[in-house]
């Protein structure tokens, strides 16, 4: 009877939404039965939607962390096109479309004005697709993080243009098929060697907060958003937000794929404070990439008669890499 | 108080007195006098409460007026040629979502070629953009109109755009009467936004508009911009009561009372139209002048009742509807329909090339004989044109235009910017 | 705030756009029956009585548990736990020890002293059980529940029927049986001891009861002919456990030979040892064809019990006996080798099974009777109206918890028959097999361990041979369940639908859909940890 284990455990812990075993303050924003809804029902995203799911896991989660003082810009995009077509908004918090490329500069001046009336405890979220933030929003993306400006950037990261109908993007994988990367020719999908890891480019800012998160992993989520509104400055949050149309995967496997992504090491979630990696959530069941890309038809074309064997080497290399340089196997990570 | 200063302090200043909140600062020539005077003076702390923000680039410039305008702040940003394009998409919104910002434009041309002077292209290239465009003739109207501007837009909640010659007024030094804050405070109430984003009342600014609602979208904007027809001169009144000096207002007519021909420009080179005008007065010539300071809204009756009684008009403009001639004169020749007027289109004085009272008098005397062709190009090096055109007729790889018509003027031809 | 036409909306106005209307399949909330559930021959809600152990509420969890099986702390003792080997969590990492989640609530209850609650309402009818057995409990504790009257008569001085003659005290105290058996007293039930009934008829006459529940245990050991000299010692496997609980505990000698394969061998083989004596189990077959459970023959073997596999005793003599060594054939038979071998014996225990005395069903009409047990009806009724029967006396595996399973259904039909109606059992929902979880919410933990008495004192002791869990481990094990099928408010449905389209309606109210906003995208299907929504195709 010596070694009996200590109980801290609560059948689910936190892996579901809710748990009723645990202590009030330790249950989820999204458990709570008087959640906020910021992205209130009657959106137009699609079936399955991954973003519109992350969105309002971030955006209640920074509603509850600064007692719904908060104020959203957005850059255009899927979320932005299914949340606010006249004459119907699905938004609950004071929100802002302006363009595609400058959510992040929209931010600095309302955060600006924030300060300058003296709301000192209204806070400013920018928000933001792939193309939105890695792409054409880029250049505001990065020089609100060199001013240091109170403003949390959250990246909603579907992995290509899905709005105008899945081009590829500076975040789309490689070998990923989309519009504008067929699966043709020698190298079929997008190329090896290109793209941009903006959490990365976010550290080196040395800003005071910089995280990834996915939507399979909520309580994550929402303490990463909760932290980031513990500090003032720039901080930049990247969610990855599995889209069924661009990924070609069933409208119920999202919170999986989101699962899978992480749990091969394809998207790793970590945390980094002023440019120093701080934590990394660790791998639990480790898979190899295949379980990842073989559910997605942007990725069949490694999958056909002859299976591209190389192609999926490489992509498990760059999972391998991920793996050590972020620490996501369950022994490394507690960094 | 009367002050000796350069152009851009003076308009540093009179924004400053405006009290804005939020300024945002990228430079471009030859607008960085006056954001280097703003930043000095909120640095210095002579202007309080107002965050200044060195931002990354024009496009961010005007977004995060745009974020600050949303958020309840006044909101000021400044900036020219080149940098009025690259933040264009930016302007078109502001007007767009209706947020009251000021802008400062220091008239320069467009590249390429890259050329830093002063000419109207910029402004004009956003002519359809919603924004209100009040063009000023010296630094001192320059300085009232940014007092008056900030007015209108929050007046109308729409954005204004304060056009100023770039280095002929930016870079001059004249003296200018500097109102007191008080003056300033009496003329200029606080900002009270139409709409805000603010958590006690949240609202959605800058949904999707489709088909079913766009067209009254943009018509709502065109109507402000009327009832700013007769907003603008009411202003000028009320200017005036508490400065004591004429300022503003939609256009102004210079010994027109009487005469055959009317010369109708925007901006510095009123000043020497009017020298050359006094000159041939003094010759005997009918000869008067229209000077608009509103170019949006464009002062469509103003014009007419100013052109009634003359026979004949010359538009002297700083900028050029490429493959079809000027610009404003296309909007006088709009406003003046029926009217049986002869018009004639001047281009003139693009890129910084020099206007000077000897051309136009003599481009005015052709006009007063009716000697003129329906679009003329003041003082242009028809042989250089010429020389060039031909070259291109006989080689196929003729090379690059400005490097090779520099070659032909002679001027700086090797010489490295 | 005179806002902007178009431009500038309302917040939330999303509302007035019902998104159900693009939906071609929906989610729909179930329960699905729990394979544990569906196992327990007592017909146990096991993992309703769990969920709420998880929370801590062990009195809830008990009460939940006793409307199928009065006998927690027994079960959590005696019970093979047939639902721990169809346990979904074996597949993760083992299955979830009910069985001592079981017990300790079962002590639990005894040690704070919960009694069941009588009827609240008398219907006036009076039954008669025979056998004080966990079968014939069982039906009384579940014939009372309904209002009825219950008279249990019992031919032997204690309560518990076979559970106390046939199960060594160091697998279940005395002190747990009887206040098990007590409780039920509690309730208002009749028992009378040392009451055989000779003639079922002329009991129920005399007692003018309205109908009766057999449940006569099988107290009869069953012999085999051995030659045997005259001074042999052999006695049946039953009357020794039995005689265990009276004053003359059983004179067997040093060296005891067992022969049987079951559990009643293994018993008689642990409480020889215990008593001092050296058994030897001698069984015909391998131990993998033993009837008798693998862990008591560990156990057994643990403590010291010498077992002969495939061999079969030829001869008996006074201190001796002669085996023969046995091989199994092509079809796993077990045939003569002609090799033999002498061991020495004081005695032979046989436990060859056990059969049950039915005196009592002579001259009842109808009834029939089929190598050596009672035919009964689907509604447990025997040929003969009015009738019943159930545990050892019908054919059925035999063991305490299939008994007590017949005395609840048993009870039932009782019920039902005595209102002039029949019991209809609701559907069974359809199974939660493995394939309808989503495992990956679940942490990760392995079973609890149940602490063992330490190997010396199981040699030399009577005293319970395997502990209980103590309330921390109760509370761990109870956790591990998955709740499969159950809906057990995790609030993933909830939390994980991209169109806000589940409705929370608080503790113990579980959740419904909006639909309409749900747009049948089946998230909460695939991430519902316990399988309990399912997409239906919408009717279009």
């Amino acid at each position: 009877m010596s070694d009996l284990q200590p109980v801290k455990f609560y059948q689910t812990g936190t892996f579901t939404v809710g748990n009723r075993l645990l202590a009030p303050e330790e249950r989820s924003v999204q458990a709570n039965m008087q959640r906020t809804n910021s992205l209130n029902s009657g959106h137009r995203a699609c079936q399955g939607c991954g973003e519109a799911l992350g969105a309002r896991y971030a955006i209640d989660a920074a509603m509850n962390a600064t007692n719904r003082q908060l104020i959203a810009a957005n850059a255009t995009g899927c979320l932005e096109v299914f949340s606010t077509p006249y004459p119907e908004t699905s938004w609950q918090i004071p929100w802002i479309h302006s363009l595609f490329g400058n959510a992040a500069a929209v931010a600095t001046g309302l955060s600006a004005a924030m300060k300058v009336k003296g709301k000192k405890d209204v806070r400013v979220v920018a928000q933001g697709g792939d193309g939105g933030t890695t792409d054409i929003g880029f250049g505001c993306l990065s020089g609100m993080f060199e001013r240091n400006d109170d403003v949390l950037y959250i990246c909603y990261d579907n992995e290509a243009y899905m709005n105008t109908g899945v081009q590829r993007s500076s975040a789309t994988p490689p070998a990923a098929r989309t519009a504008t990367t067929m699966p043709l020719g020698s190298e079929p999908g997008a190329p090896f060697g290109q793209g941009k890891f903006v959490p990365a480019i976010a550290m080196a800012h040395e800003i005071p907060y910089v995280a990834t998160a996915t939507v399979a992993d909520l309580r994550d989520l929402e303490a990463k958003v909760t932290k980031a509104m513990s500090f003032r400055g720039a901080r930049y949050i990247h969610i990855l937000v599995p889209c069924p149309l661009g990924w070609g995967t069933a409208s119920h496997d999202t919170i999986r794929m989101a699962r899978l992504a992480k749990e091969t090491g394809m998207f790793p979630v970590f945390e980094a404070e002023y440019g120093e990696l701080k934590s990394a959530l660790a791998i639990r069941r480790q898979l190899p990439v295949e379980e990842y890309l073989r559910p997605q038809k942007r990725f069949a074309h490694l999958f056909g008669k002859t299976p591209a064997v190389e192609t999926i080497a490489r992509i498990q290399a760059q999972a391998d890499k991920n793996i050590r340089r972020y620490g996501l196997m369950a022994k490394e990570a507690a960094l | 108080m009367l002050k000796q200063m350069e152009g851009s302090k003076a308009v540093a200043e009179a924004v400053a007195l405006c009290r804005p909140e939020v300024i945002c600062a990228y430079p471009i020539s030859p607008q960085t006098h006056i954001v280097e005077g703003l930043g000095e003076l909120v640095k210095s702390g002579e202007l309080k409460n107002c965050e200044y923000i060195n931002v990354e680039s024009e496009f961010a410039a005007m977004s995060v007026a745009i974020g600050a305008s949303a958020g309840g702040a006044r909101s000021y940003t400044a900036t020219a040629s080149q940098g009025l394009l690259f933040m264009a998409e930016a302007v078109y919104n502001a007007s767009g979502l209706g947020l009251p910002i000021v802008m400062t434009v220091a008239n320069r041309a467009i590249g390429a070629p890259i050329n830093i002077w002063n000419d109207h292209s910029d402004s004009l290239s956003q002519r359809d953009c919603g924004w209100l465009q009040l063009f000023a003739e010296t630094n001192q109207e320059a300085l009232d109109l940014h007092i008056q501007a900030f007015k209108l837009a929050e007046e109308l909640s729409m954005p204004v755009m304060v056009c100023m010659d770039g280095f002929i007024l930016t870079h001059a030094y004249e003296r200018v009467d500097m109102p007191t804050q008080a003056q300033v405070d009496q003329f200029l109430p606080p900002y009270e936004p139409r709409q805000v984003l603010d958590p006690n009342d949240p609202v959605s600014i800058g949904a999707m508009v489709g088909p079913e609602a766009f067209m009254e979208v943009r018509y709502l904007a065109h109507a402000k911009q009327m009832q700013a027809l007769e907003r603008i001169p009411q202003l000028g009144t009320e200017f005036k009561q508490i400065f004591g000096r004429e300022s503003g207002g939609l256009t102004r007519s210079y010994r027109a009372d009487d005469a055959e021909t009317i010369v109708i420009a925007m901006g510095s080179v009123l000043g020497t139209i009017k020298d050359t005008v006094d000159a041939m007065r003094d010759a005997g010539h009918k000869i008067g002048v229209l000077g608009i300071t509103s170019y949006r809204p464009f002062p469509i009756e103003q014009v007419r009742a100013a052109l009634k009684s003359c026979k004949r008009f010359v538009v002297l403009e700083k900028s050029l509807a490429v493959g079809l001639g000027g610009i404003v004169a296309t909007d006088v020749r709009m406003a003046v329909t029926g009217m049986g007027l002869k018009g004639y289109t001047v281009i003139a004085g693009l890129g910084g090339r020099a206007i000077t009272v000897t051309s136009l008098t003599g481009i005015f005397e052709k006009a007063m004989r009716e000697n003129l062709e329906l679009v003329n190009f003041l003082d242009l090096d028809w042989k250089a044109v010429n020389k060039q055109l031909e070259r291109e007729k006989q080689t196929r790889r003729s090379g690059p235009i400005a490097e090779a018509l520099l070659r032909d003027v002679g001027a700086a031809g090797t010489r490295n910017y | 705030m005179k806002k902007p036409f178009a431009i500038t909306l309302d917040p939330g106005s999303s509302l007035a756009n019902h998104t159900g209307s693009w939906r071609t399949s929906k989610p729909v909330y179930l329960d699905r029956l729990p394979p544990c559930n569906n196992r327990c021959p007592a017909g146990e809600d096991i993992q309703g009585w769990l969920f709420h152990a998880e929370s801590g509420d062990y009195e809830a969890a008990w009460r939940h548990l006793t409307r199928d099986n009065p006998f927690a702390a027994i079960m959590g003792r005696v019970c093979y736990h047939t639902c721990e080997s169809v346990c979904n969590r074996a597949q993760i990492d083992a299955p979830v020890g009910i069985n001592s989640v079981e017990r300790f609530l079962g002590d639990e209850a005894i040690k704070r002293g919960w009694s069941f609650t009588p009827p609240s309402t008398e219907s006036g009818k009076k039954v008669l059980v025979v056998g004080a057995g966990p079968s014939g409990m069982s039906a009384a504790y579940h014939l009372r529940r309904l209002g009825h009257a219950v008279t249990v008569m019992d031919a032997g001085p204690f309560m518990g029927g076979m559970m106390r003659f046939g199960i060594p005290k160091y697998r279940l105290p005395r002190d747990v049986l009887d206040a098990e058996m007590q409780r039920i007293v509690a309730m208002g039930v009749t028992v009378k001891l040392n009451s055989k009934v000779d003639n079922i008829l002329d009991s129920m006459r005399a007692g003018a009861f309205d109908a009766a529940f057999l449940a006569v245990g099988a107290h009869i050991g069953k012999r085999a002919a051995i030659p045997a000299g005259d001074a042999a010692k052999i006695v049946d496997a039953i009357s020794v456990l039995r005689s265990m609980e009276g004053e003359d505990k059983p004179m067997l000698g040093r060296r005891v030979v067992v022969y049987g394969g079951g559990n009643t061998a293994v018993d008689v083989a642990r409480t020889v040892k215990r008593m001092g004596g050296e058994p030897i189990i001698v069984y015909r077959r391998t131990r993998d064809k033993a009837p008798a459970h693998d862990f008591e023959i560990e156990e057994a073997l643990q403590e010291g019990v010498m077992i002969k596999w495939l061999s079969t005793i030829k001869q008996a003599g006074e201190h001796q006996i002669t085996v023969e060594k046995m091989a199994l054939d092509d079809k796993g038979f077990p045939q003569p080798t002609g090799e033999f071998e002498t061991l020495e014996a004081d005695s032979v225990v046989l436990a060859l099974g056990q059969d049950v005395d039915l005196g009592l069903l002579n001259g009842v009409p109808g009834l029939e009777v089929a190598d050596g047990v009672v035919k009964v009806g689907a509604n447990m009724m025997t040929g003969h109206a009015g009738i019943f029967a159930g545990g050892d006396m019908v054919p059925a595996e035999r063991n305490v918890t299939v008994a007590v399973g017949h005395g609840k259904k048993a009870a039932r039909h009782i019920d039902a028959w005595l209102r002039g109606a029949s019991y209809t059992a609701p559907p069974k929902h359809e199974l939660a097999q493995f394939e309808k979880l989503n495992t990956w919410y679940y942490s990760d933990a392995p079973k609890t361990v149940r602490p063992m008495l330490d190997i010396i004192r199981r040699q030399s002791s009577f005293e319970e041979v395997q502990g209980g869990l103590d309330e921390s481990n109760a509370l761990f094990e109870a956790r591990r369940c998955l709740s499969c099928g159950n809906c057990f408010e995790c609030d993933n449905c909830y939390g994980v639908c991209p169109d806000n389209a589940v409705i929370k309606l608080g503790p113990g109210k579980r959740f419904e859909f909006n639909y309409d906003y749900c747009k049948g995208c089946g998230v909460c299907v695939a991430e519902c940890p316990c399988g309990a929504i399912k997409m239906e195709a919408e009717e279009l």
